[in-house]
């Protein structure tokens, strides 16, 4: 049975909206969470967004925020708003499982940063969300716990590997929900599902408590269905954290002001040497927001970026080389699942072969061979330098463009099935949002009309090196003009 | 190329000991490494520990300065060059590691190039002092042969793991077993001394490993063994003498080394081999990501310099040229070790005679620490009227001896109320031709170089003079009548 | 097509990494991991040589924590999720005669 609507704005209730009604007295947090609960029943069946629902927990915050409003107090700027987290971020003595085996039934003693900081500010956290097992994946596929479905049309893939947090949304069980992106795993899923999708600046956002993949690429951001949402949620979660040595020492930055701008006077870049892979129809959305732009007062700029063409190659070496360390933790011996055995080394395998998915598997292998000795050189040393020549690429590019405008995804959402035979086919689905992560950029997804079968497509825009502010405008202004 | 000093090495003729020794230590934090929890032995088993520490999924590390600046003290004690430095992942599987890899220092070491100083003026290179994170330890129960199948196991406290080391890797220069445990006191020496650690072999804040290989003189390096397990300065040099005699003996029955690791076992006195792994551990070096380059500035290495102590080689120097004792003797060694040297220049300073002060502090100070109670005056007065005679060196004891009980006194006072008096020569002489008199006999014997014959003169001169002679005089006024 | 990666390979990385492969994955991966650094040899003849290694997303240096005791974990928490503990310890197999 397939579902086929366009997503309106309009029909699901936004963050802003919801906290202002809330802190207003027009409604309360426990209709608000009553009402995403109604849908999360009635749907989620079919869609399986989530891992758990925390649905006492959140009738709890409800209450209290309510409580607090009635006495008052300032709950917070997020107070009554139903947020997903994606479930490698830590929520203490709530299962966090990465969509592994070899998690399912942990829970954490402590939080996420970024869960900490939403939390501060009133959020109702939902529960937690599906995802290819620790992240490693572009379609939700690769979960230990099942699919989820695109709510727009259940056939299709809602993109991965935050496919649960964009599902989630998408489907109106939370206003705004939070993923990870390593390689595109927030933006692509957004732009499947028709939504607005962040990757901040590496080390605007703390990663402590989010369960690593790559540590140098991983970033954690919002899903949301405006704008503005998301320019709310990318400020809440930023701002230096003393529990993470990469964070940037400054505070957050101011987003949501940027937003009524306008963009008369920005360079929009268009990447000339841009990879091929994209499909007609994205590629025809994407014109048609460089028209909107131009038509708005933007200049639009050529730029190249000849090493684009290698970020696949540098990325699947760095990205599955850093997993490979970071996931060798999980060996059971100090939580997670055991497979018990008379020898240590023995336990060690026999819990990994049982807990880890095939695509993890394949990724700590690659990895670890790209380390090994003799051909570190060869593989992980070369990655580092081509990493190298991409960042250098952009540097170039952004001396004479404010923004860049890409593809976020090369297709709209595809069918279940079609990408799993050939793990390649998989990662190519990543060829436009990758860059952006060995560079350490932010970038975002902005819907953007649809393609064929009627599903959405997104525009990424991208932005240098703390320039969140530059890249919300320009979001802001293809939202108005789409 | 001058002539290779054949140095007491224990071994057979023409066979050099090469050694370089591997050294951990712990570092005197309040917190770990990379997180805040108590960096604090004894405490109950898992109770120092955090996400960081467990290798929980999404910890991070952040680095401890107060980590890095006795880092950088240790670097510059040992002569080290401060550099730009950056943190490495070492990849291997343990249940003592959370991580599943150790976070440590590779290619770019905060510390490099420095040396330290054995007495006979040996120097000893330092290639490197870096800082990694230790384990957690294991504990390991069943196993002896016996027992049902099944009833062996491990149980392990992490209440170390992440505690700051410095590993301090010598350059292979060590010639005899004597020098590695001459470098493992001095070092520790230094480490004390600068605050930054206790290191004690016995505890586990100070490890050791060595790299052993022999050769004959002249010949490029042999295959080397790593020693590990010695847990004192003791049988550092035992395990060394050990493994050297076994590479000899292989080597001279026509065996070669194999390059391994092996178990000193203390109690049976020979290294074994470890059973091997079945693949040599491939570490697969890296970049840590979670962590940022450290860099200290030339006003922070500066600021670590000044306030440096002055160490032990330097203290031991100042008190030698003092005193004009030997300055690889025992008494300044002593003396220094026990921080009283500061102490002998007081006594000095207040006017007293600098090798009795020295001599007397090294016999008498052993259980009274780096501030003696007794006042450098009292023991000044001590040693003059010891120089200008009006004492007896035994008599001079037992006055010491009242006034450390007492924690001070007038040496004159306590003198005079023993009736302690030495005598003056004139009337020492007289004991002496006294004795000489009445015992023809052990003057004959000694007169016709039977050195020990003196000893029954001197026990009478004692006797009768009631102590009051000073042992040297006599003995030169023996001499002198003697004619030698 | 030279191979790039061989079933040895394969199963001595398995090894490092602590991964049962059955015969049947080690040809399955063998095959996909050898088709991946096939389509990676595009960066083999880039010239990268004076090209310095990216390291850093973005550039910080000297990020350090005061010595500061702060809060530990609850034993009983953790422990209460270990999959085996005793006396206060996490509980393993024995290591098989290595030594850390």
């Amino acid at each position: 049975m397939f579902l086929r609507r366009v997503v309106s704005m309009a029909e699901f209730p936004t963050v802003s909206s919801i906290a202002a009604d809330v802190a207003a007295g027009r409604t309360t947090a426990s209709d608000v969470l009553d009402a995403h609960l109604a849908r999360i029943d009635a749907r989620e069946g079919e869609v399986h967004a989530f891992n758990l629902v925390m649905r006492e927990r959140a009738m709890a915050v409800a209450t209290d925020i309510d409580a607090r409003v009635k006495r008052g107090e300032n709950p917070g700027r997020l107070a009554g708003v139903p947020i997903a987290l994606k479930d490698n971020m830590c929520t203490r003595g709530v299962e966090t499982t990465c969509s592994s085996r070899i998690l399912e039934g942990w829970k954490p003693p402590y939080d996420a940063t970024a869960v900490q900081k939403l939390a501060a500010e009133g959020a109702v956290f939902v529960g937690k969300t599906n995802l290819d097992e620790f992240a490693m994946g572009s379609s939700t596929e690769n979960s230990a716990f099942g699919p989820t479905r695109n709510p727009l049309d259940t056939s299709r893939v809602p993109g991965g590997s935050s496919g649960g947090s964009a599902a989630a949304v998408a489907a109106g069980f939370a206003a705004g929900s939070l993923g990870s992106d390593t390689g595109g795993s927030i933006r692509q899923p957004a732009a499947l599902c028709g939504l607005v999708g962040v990757k901040p600046t590496y080390g605007l956002v703390s990663r402590y408590g989010l369960v690593a993949f790559a540590s140098s690429l991983d970033q954690i951001g919002p899903f949301t269905h405006t704008v503005e949402d998301a320019a709310i949620l990318t400020e809440v979660i930023s701002g230096h954290d003393p529990m993470d040595s990469t964070s940037i020492p400054q505070p957050a930055p101011d987003l949501v002001g940027a937003l009524g701008t306008g963009v008369k006077g920005l360079r929009i870049g268009r990447v000339a040497d841009l990879p091929k892979g994209a499909d007609p129809d994205v590629l025809a959305r994407l014109d048609a927001a460089f028209e909107a732009l131009a038509k708005a007062g933007a200049t639009i700029i050529d730029v190249t970026l000849p090493s684009l063409s290698f970020a696949l190659t540098a990325y699947y070496l760095i990205a599955p080389a850093e997993a490979s360390s970071n996931l060798a933790r999980y060996d059971g011996v100090r939580y997670g699942k055991r497979v018990a055995a008379g020898d240590i080394n023995t336990m060690y395998a026999d819990t990994r072969e049982a807990g880890f998915g095939d695509e993890v598997k394949r990724r700590i292998m690659l990895g670890t061979y790209a380390l090994s000795a003799g051909y570190y050189d060869a593989y992980y040393g070369k990655a580092l330098k081509v990493r190298r020549l991409i960042a250098d690429d952009f540097a170039r590019a952004y001396k004479t463009a404010d923004v860049i405008l890409t593809p976020t995804s090369p297709s709209v959402a595809f069918r279940f099935g079609s990408k799993t035979d050939d793990p390649l086919a998989m990662y190519l689905c990543d060829i436009f949002t990758i860059p952006t992560n060995l560079a350490g950029h932010p970038a975002m997804s902005v819907p953007f009309g649809t393609g064929q079968n009627n599903m959405p497509v997104g525009v990424q825009v991208l932005a240098p090196t703390l320039g969140e502010a530059t890249m919300f405008r320009v979001a802001a202004e293809l939202e108005r003009a789409v | 190329m001058s002539p290779i000093e054949k140095l007491d090495n224990g071994l057979p003729d023409g066979w050099e000991l090469v050694v370089g020794l591997e050294v951990h230590v712990e570092l005197a934090t309040k917190t770990k490494l990379f997180s805040s929890s108590p960096n604090r032995f004894g405490d109950e088993p898992n109770t120092n520990i955090d996400p960081v520490t467990l290798g929980l999924p999404g910890a991070l590390p952040v680095l401890n300065e107060q980590a890095v600046e006795l880092a950088m003290r240790i670097g510059l004690a040992l002569n080290c060059q401060v550099q730009p430095c950056t943190f490495h992942r070492k990849n291997y599987f343990y249940p003592d590691l959370p991580k599943a890899y150790q976070i440590s220092q590779y290619d770019q070491p905060l510390n490099v190039d420095g040396h330290l100083m054995l007495p006979g003026n040996v120097r000893i290179d330092v290639e490197r002092a870096h800082l990694e994170e230790d384990t957690g330890k294991s504990t390991h129960f069943g196993g002896t042969s016996g027992r049902i199948h099944g009833s062996e196991y491990s149980l392990i406290d992490f209440n170390r793991a992440g505690v700051p080391l410095v590993e301090i890797v010598s350059r292979p220069d060590i010639r005899t077993p004597e020098q590695a445990r001459q470098y493992v006191n001095e070092l520790r020496a230094i480490l004390v001394a600068i605050g930054a650690s206790d290191a004690k072999m016995e505890e586990g804040s100070m490890r050791c490993d060595a790299n052993v290989s022999v050769r004959h003189y002249g010949d490029p390096l042999g295959t080397r063994c790593e020693i590990k397990n010695v847990n004192s300065v003791r049988s550092l040099g035992r395990a060394i003498e050990y493994e050297a005699r076994r590479q000899v003996d292989l080597l001279e029955t026509g065996g070669s080394i194999r390059q391994e690791t092996r178990h000193w076992d203390d109690a049976d006195g020979r290294t074994h081999t470890l059973r091997t792994k079945e693949d040599a551990d491939d570490y697969r070096y890296f970049l840590e990501p979670d962590l940022v380059p450290l860099a200290p500035d030339a006003a922070w290495v500066e600021r670590v310099r000044a306030a440096l102590p002055v160490l032990p080689a330097a203290r031991r120097a100042a008190l030698a040229a003092l005193t004009g004792a030997d300055i690889e003797g025992e008494a300044v060694s002593v003396v220094v070790e026990r921080g009283q040297d500061n102490y002998v220049k007081a006594v000095v300073d207040a006017g007293g005679e600098a090798a009795r002060a020295l001599v007397w502090v090294q016999q008498s100070f052993a259980d009274e620490g780096d501030s003696p109670r007794l006042p450098a005056k009292d023991l000044a007065t001590l040693t003059v009227m010891e120089r200008e005679g009006k004492l007896t060196a035994t008599q001079a004891k037992t006055v010491l001896g009242d006034m450390l009980a007492a924690g001070g006194g007038d040496p004159a006072a306590i003198a005079a109320s023993k009736g302690f008096e030495a005598l003056d020569t004139s009337a020492i002489a007289q004991f002496v031709d006294d004795a000489i008199a009445a015992q023809p006999d052990a003057w004959a014997k000694y007169c016709a170089g039977e050195e020990k014959a003196v000893g029954a003169l001197v026990g009478s001169i004692m006797k009768a003079s009631k102590g009051k002679a000073d042992g040297k005089v006599v003995t030169a006024l023996l001499q002198e009548r003697r004619g030698s | 097509m030279s191979q790039r990666l061989t079933a040895a390979d394969v199963a001595k990385v398995a090894r490092l990494a602590r991964l049962n492969v059955s015969p049947e994955e080690v040809e399955r991966y063998t095959r996909q991991l050898d088709g991946m650094l096939d389509h990676f040899a595009d960066i083999d003849n880039l010239d990268l040589a004076s090209v310095e290694p990216m390291t850093q997303p973005y550039p910080l240096v000297n990020v350090l924590r005061a010595d500061v005791e702060r809060p530990c974990l609850d034993r009983d928490e953790v422990l209460a999720v270990a999959p085996a503990a005793e006396e206060g310890r996490f509980r393993v197999p024995p290591s098989g005669g290595l030594d850390g």
